[in-house]
């Protein structure tokens, strides 16, 4: 099929390159430079998908992002995705788009019985029809539903392509490049501010490459190409096309999503497909202009109706006719434009003009090419199915009430003009509070919010001549504010020919005995009846009306339905529209891709990766990764078949028998300095801290101030106002901002300095009965005796050469230390304990045997201090100082923290010494009980004990001092398991903690 | 995204600070008598003021300050921000 539609000497299109695409299967030809929308229209194709709910045929509306109908699922280089306007697709070269709202096929669609048989689904249908059986819905109706709707398919497969985003700062953003914003960032740039303007189309030039103006005696697309060429010479302004600013968020940051690649059969190398920009401006110039109006009559969804500055788009940019027998229908002046512009190509138009009289040069001029002119008619309604065949049209009277006698006339499209609405979103967004403006019926931003203007025609200006005025003026005054420098700007001549007077005409009553479906909302099919219904049933907010009736909810988010809605609205309600009020705006203005919203942060990049100075090793000695928190740390080594359970119980075995060796890097680190560094930790810790003596650590509880335990750790006094505190992985960065917090609002007295040191160190944990032995052979220079180095005691050493510092503490409570170097050391430090330990049968071990051996010995851990516990619950009062005041300690006076059966650690072991207890299992008296059976406590961690070779576990029960002994059950519906257990102390193994002073 | 003045910084993006919540709740002395009700309003009574509130902001990715901020909780206007030691007129 050739272009029949493609006319000579007309487009902006690039004739020398042709492309080839499929729609829905065929095979089509357009140029470059076409839109998918443009390149159909040239090769006949009205037919572009079917509504949502009826599911009538549907055509083009409009020309750009305005567009409610042309949503196609798009294939490109192998991907595809769903809602893409065809309307602001960029043809290449093999592009492929189908037809999404239909089934089997966009000429026969299945759903369309919903149009024929008349179960008309008015507002609120699925509310009042799906309600019942309940039973019904998830078996019958849902599947139904989600069959018939939807817009495309989104494709399971991982995304390919890559997304970027990027911050910026600039004095002025101006969004829109049309007339208005030209201005503007011109003015601008020339003062010398930093100005980003960004338009979304991907040519410049707004409304100014279709008008028929004149500025400075060039045509007014000639003198937006100058002032581009420009513009993009100066090393201060960025300029960018395909860029949509989607979001006016808070202390003016707008988000910009630039298309890179969507308009290139594939993404070039080293390229994103999108770019997100996050702009914080410090001035906002809003150009962002307006969306043409349709006028409602009936069928006035039918493929061929479509805004009349779109037909002149597709003229104008495309070279394209949109029908050869169109009939223009309007309201104002616009209407006229299409007009002439079909009449210039030989194409005879009809105009109907819903105005009286109307004068101005531009009718005048129409009058001159001898186009025909009705006065005073309007559109009854559009006949035809799968494409406008003819109108009924009429006379109408002056107060719009009576329609005269109905005459049929033959046209292919009907061109439609009722006035212009401003875009008024960013406005919106930003927090301005718009206002009605009568003489053109539409709301324009108020005063401002932010530092932000709205300009021309967004701002309800349609004169061109006071636009440039005003957008040069703004464009300098705000630039020399932030530059002062101060470029007269020649504000040049215009030539206009259409005036900006319209008819507040918005809707064509129904002729008597005819029930014309009118659409309001094209997108998401709501018709003048359906707002009435809803008015009917009792809904008065227009929030409410928007949410039943779905108008101006469906993704074009009602661009070119709001305000025809609230004039039906105001008009049933008889209220002025302003009463009646409008929805707010929300970003985005236009759907932006997932992608682009998540940038690089997908699958391994979706966080920060933290690994310690060993991982390597661990790597190359088959160690099996967990996250912990952001780090990855060992979980087990893995041998031979081993699985979680085998490994871990054998590296738990060996700490007990020989020696095992941890990664502890990720432990948080801080260092500690001052005079004021002991009465710190004094405050900070529940327990005593002025006497530690220097080369002595202390284990350390810390709460917050209602009393729940934040973390615990040991602090080590390295030297007289000098310490090294540790925390547990999860909360480094919080006890740190928790000590930042005391330490400069609360306290600020104290001479302290803190500064985290957790990447400075490397940590490796040595446990077990032959570690001291180790330990020896390490560091042969040192006295690690019991005597020289005892349980709780500190050292510096040299290892071959490497500074080290020493602490015995235990975590495992076997007999262990942990050896601490540089970083860079951190690989050393393992490969020569590995290599020293060999004769100690020395095994690596992960997280999983080292819970393994904190839990047999009833050492807390994450799952217990879980920010719901205090002290007692963890068996650890006694390192609550009775004596001296410290953070928390007021809260644990409350009486739940001191009632009698206050909750408690356990230990939990399984009668049949057999069944493994789910971690979060619940502990009930009664298995057999009715739900909901009263809970007593939780499992809070469980292991595979391998001190006695049974499954043991640690809970928090209710009154657990006085349950040692009892039986009770563990219930897990989650693994819908039900064990026998019997309480027992969390103290399961060394009771006496006789083997880490061994 | 809120712009916040750090005193110590100057003009940086929210997503370098943490919240740190009301900046006017003041700690009960150490090793003073306090009564329970004295100490709830400490710990948990908090006004959640609708207009301008002066709150804690920390500079978590920048100097690590605690600040404040005049802030106004509808608009979320910044009206001034001061260091941890300043006081607030
Ligand atoms: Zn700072």
């Amino acid at each position: 099929m050739t272009q029949a539609f493609r006319i000579e000497n007309s487009g902006l299109i690039n004739r020398d390159k042709k492309l080839s695409f499929k729609f829905n299967g065929k095979t089509y030809l357009g140029y470059e430079g076409d839109t998918l929308a443009s390149a159909l229209l040239a090769n006949g194709v009205h037919l572009i998908g079917r509504s949502f709910k009826y599911h009538r045929p549907r055509g083009f509306f409009g020309a750009g992002v305005d567009e409610p109908y042309a949503v196609v699922q798009l294939y490109r280089n192998g991907e595809t995705e769903p809602n893409i306007k065809a309307t602001e697709q960029e043809l290449f070269e093999g592009l492929e788009a189908k037809s999404v709202n239909c089934w089997p096929s966009v000429n026969f669609d299945i759903g369309a019985i919903n149009n024929f048989l008349k179960i008309f689904l008015p507002a609120g249908f699925y509310y009042k029809t799906f309600m019942w059986p309940k039973s019904f819905w998830y078996r019958i109706y849902e599947p139904f539903i989600r069959k018939a709707a939807g817009l495309g398919v989104a494709s399971t497969k991982h995304d390919k392509e890559r997304y970027e985003h990027k911050y910026e700062y600039c004095d002025l953003l101006i969004a829109g490049s049309g007339p208005s914003g030209l201005a503007g960032a011109y003015a601008a740039a020339k003062n010398g501010a930093k100005v980003i303007l960004a338009e979304d189309k991907p040519r410049f030039g707004g409304s100014l490459l279709t008008s028929d103006v004149n500025i400075g005696n060039q045509s007014g697309k000639d003198w937006a190409d100058g002032i581009i060429a420009e513009l993009k010479t100066m090393p201060n302004v960025v300029i960018k096309n395909r860029s949509q600013i989607f979001g006016y968020y808070d202390h003016n940051m707008l988000v910009m999503s630039e298309k890179v690649s969507d308009h290139l059969p594939s993404t070039k190398k080293y390229h994103p497909n999108k770019r997100l920009w996050y702009i914080r401006a410090k001035e906002v110039l809003i150009s962002s202009g307006s969306i043409e109006r349709p006028i409602v009559f009936g069928n006035n969804d039918t493929p061929g109706v479509m805004l009349s500055s779109a037909a002149k788009e597709y003229l104008k940019v495309y070279g394209v006719l949109v029908g050869r027998k169109p009939l223009v229908f309007t309201n104002n002046d616009s209407g006229y434009e299409t007009a002439i512009e079909f009449k210039k190509h030989g194409v005879d138009p009809v105009v109907l003009d819903s105005r009286k009289n109307a004068e101005s040069e531009i009718i005048d001029e129409a009058k001159n090419l001898g186009i025909n002119i009705k006065n005073s008619h309007v559109v009854v309604a559009a006949q035809g199915y799968k494409k406008v065949k003819s109108a009924d049209i009429a006379s109408i009277s002056e107060d719009k009430k009576q329609l005269g006698k109905i005459e049929n006339i033959q046209c292919d499209c009907i061109c439609v003009s009722g006035f212009w609405t401003p875009t008024i979103h960013l406005a919106s967004q930003s927090g301005n509070k718009t206002k009605f403006k009568e003489e053109i019926d539409a709301f324009v931003p108020g005063e401002s919010k932010q530092n932000e203007i709205t300009l021309g025609a967004a701002n309800g200006i349609f004169s061109l001549d006071e636009t440039l005025k005003t957008s040069f003026t703004a464009g300098s005054e705000l630039s020399k504010k932030i530059t002062e420098n101060d470029n007269e700007i020649a504000i040049p001549n215009v030539v206009e020919k259409k005036s900006s007077q319209h008819d507040k005409f918005w809707c064509v009553p129904l002729p008597k005995g005819k029930n014309y479906k009118r659409f309001l909302d094209f997108q998401n099919d709501v018709a003048v009846s359906d707002v009435e219904i809803a008015l009917r049933e009792g809904y008065r907010s227009i929030e409410h009306v928007k949410r039943y009736t779905t108008l101006g909810m469906a993704t074009d988010q009602g661009k070119t339905s709001n305000l025809n809605g609230l004039q039906l609205v105001s008009e049933i309600e008889n209220k002025v529209v302003p009463a009646v009020g409008h929805t707010t705006f929300r970003p985005p203005y236009t759907p932006v891709s997932i992608g682009a919203i998540v940038g690089r942060e997908v699958g391994k990049h979706s966080k920060p990766t933290r690994k310690s100075p060993m991982h390597s090793w661990h790597e190359k000695n088959n160690a099996v990764f967990v996250d912990a928190g952001v780090w990855l740390r060992p979980r087990y080594y893995k041998r031979g078949n081993e699985n979680l359970f085998d490994a871990s119980k054998r590296e738990a075995k060996n700490v007990r028998a020989n020696v095992g060796v941890c990664d502890v890097t990720t432990l948080g680190k801080i260092d500690i300095k001052g005079p004021d560094a002991a009465e710190l930790l004094n405050r900070v810790y529940t327990n005593a801290w002025l006497k530690l003596p220097v080369g002595k650590a202390r284990y350390g509880l810390m709460l917050r101030e209602d009393g729940i335990v934040m973390d615990d750790g040991t602090t080590t006094r390295i030297s007289e106002n000098h310490y090294h505190m540790t925390t547990t992985t999860a909360q480094a960065a919080n006890v740190l901002s928790h000590l930042e917090y005391y330490l400069q609002l609360v306290w600020p007295e104290l001479n302290v300095n803190v500064v985290s040191t957790t990447e400075q160190w490397a940590g490796a944990a040595i446990a077990g009965p032959k570690s001291r032995d180790l330990l020896q052979k390490l560091f042969p220079n040192s006295d690690v005796s019991n005597e020289g180095l005892p349980f709780m005691g500190y050292m510096e050493g040299d290892l071959f050469g490497v500074k080290a510092r020493i602490f015995r503490i235990s975590f495992s409570g076997e007999l262990a230390y942990e050896v601490n170097v540089e970083s860079d050391y951190g690989n050393f430090m393992w490969e020569k304990i590995m290599e020293v330990g060999a004769e100690f049968n020395i095994q690596p071990y992960g997280t999983e045997a080292l819970s393994t051996l904190r839990i047999e010995m009833g050492h807390v851990a994450g799952s217990e201090l879980d920010g719901r516990t205090i002290p007692f619950d963890n068996a650890l009062e006694g390192l609550v100082s009775k004596k001296k005041d410290f953070i928390g300690k007021r809260s644990l006076q409350r009486s739940a923290f001191t009632a009698e059966d206050r909750q408690r650690i356990v230990g939990v072991v399984p009668l049949d010494k057999q069944t493994s207890i789910p971690e979060g299992s619940h502990l009930v008296k009664d298995d057999k009980a009715p739900l909901p059976n009263p809970k007593l406590g939780h499992i809070s961690a469980s292991c595979w004990s391998v001190e006695y070779d049974n499954p043991f576990s640690l809970a928090i029960l209710k009154d657990g001092k006085n349950m040692i002994g009892q039986k009770l059950f563990a219930m897990s519906p989650v693994k819908n398991k039900v064990i026998p257990v019997e309480i027992v102390s969390s103290h399961y193994v060394d009771p006496k903690g006789e083997r880490v002073r061994s | 995204m809120l712009y916040i003045n750090c005193p110590h910084c100057g003009m940086r993006s929210q997503n370098e600070f943490s919240y740190g919540g009301d900046a006017s709740v003041k700690r009960p002395e150490l090793n003073k008598e306090v009564s329970d009700q004295e100490w709830d309003n400490f710990v948990y009574n908090r006004k959640s003021l609708r207009g301008k509130h002066l709150e804690l902001w920390q500079h978590i990715s920048g100097c690590r300050q605690w600040i404040k901020v005049e802030r106004d909780t509808t608009t979320h206007e910044i009206f001034r921000t001061f260091k941890a030691d300043e006081e607030v007129a």
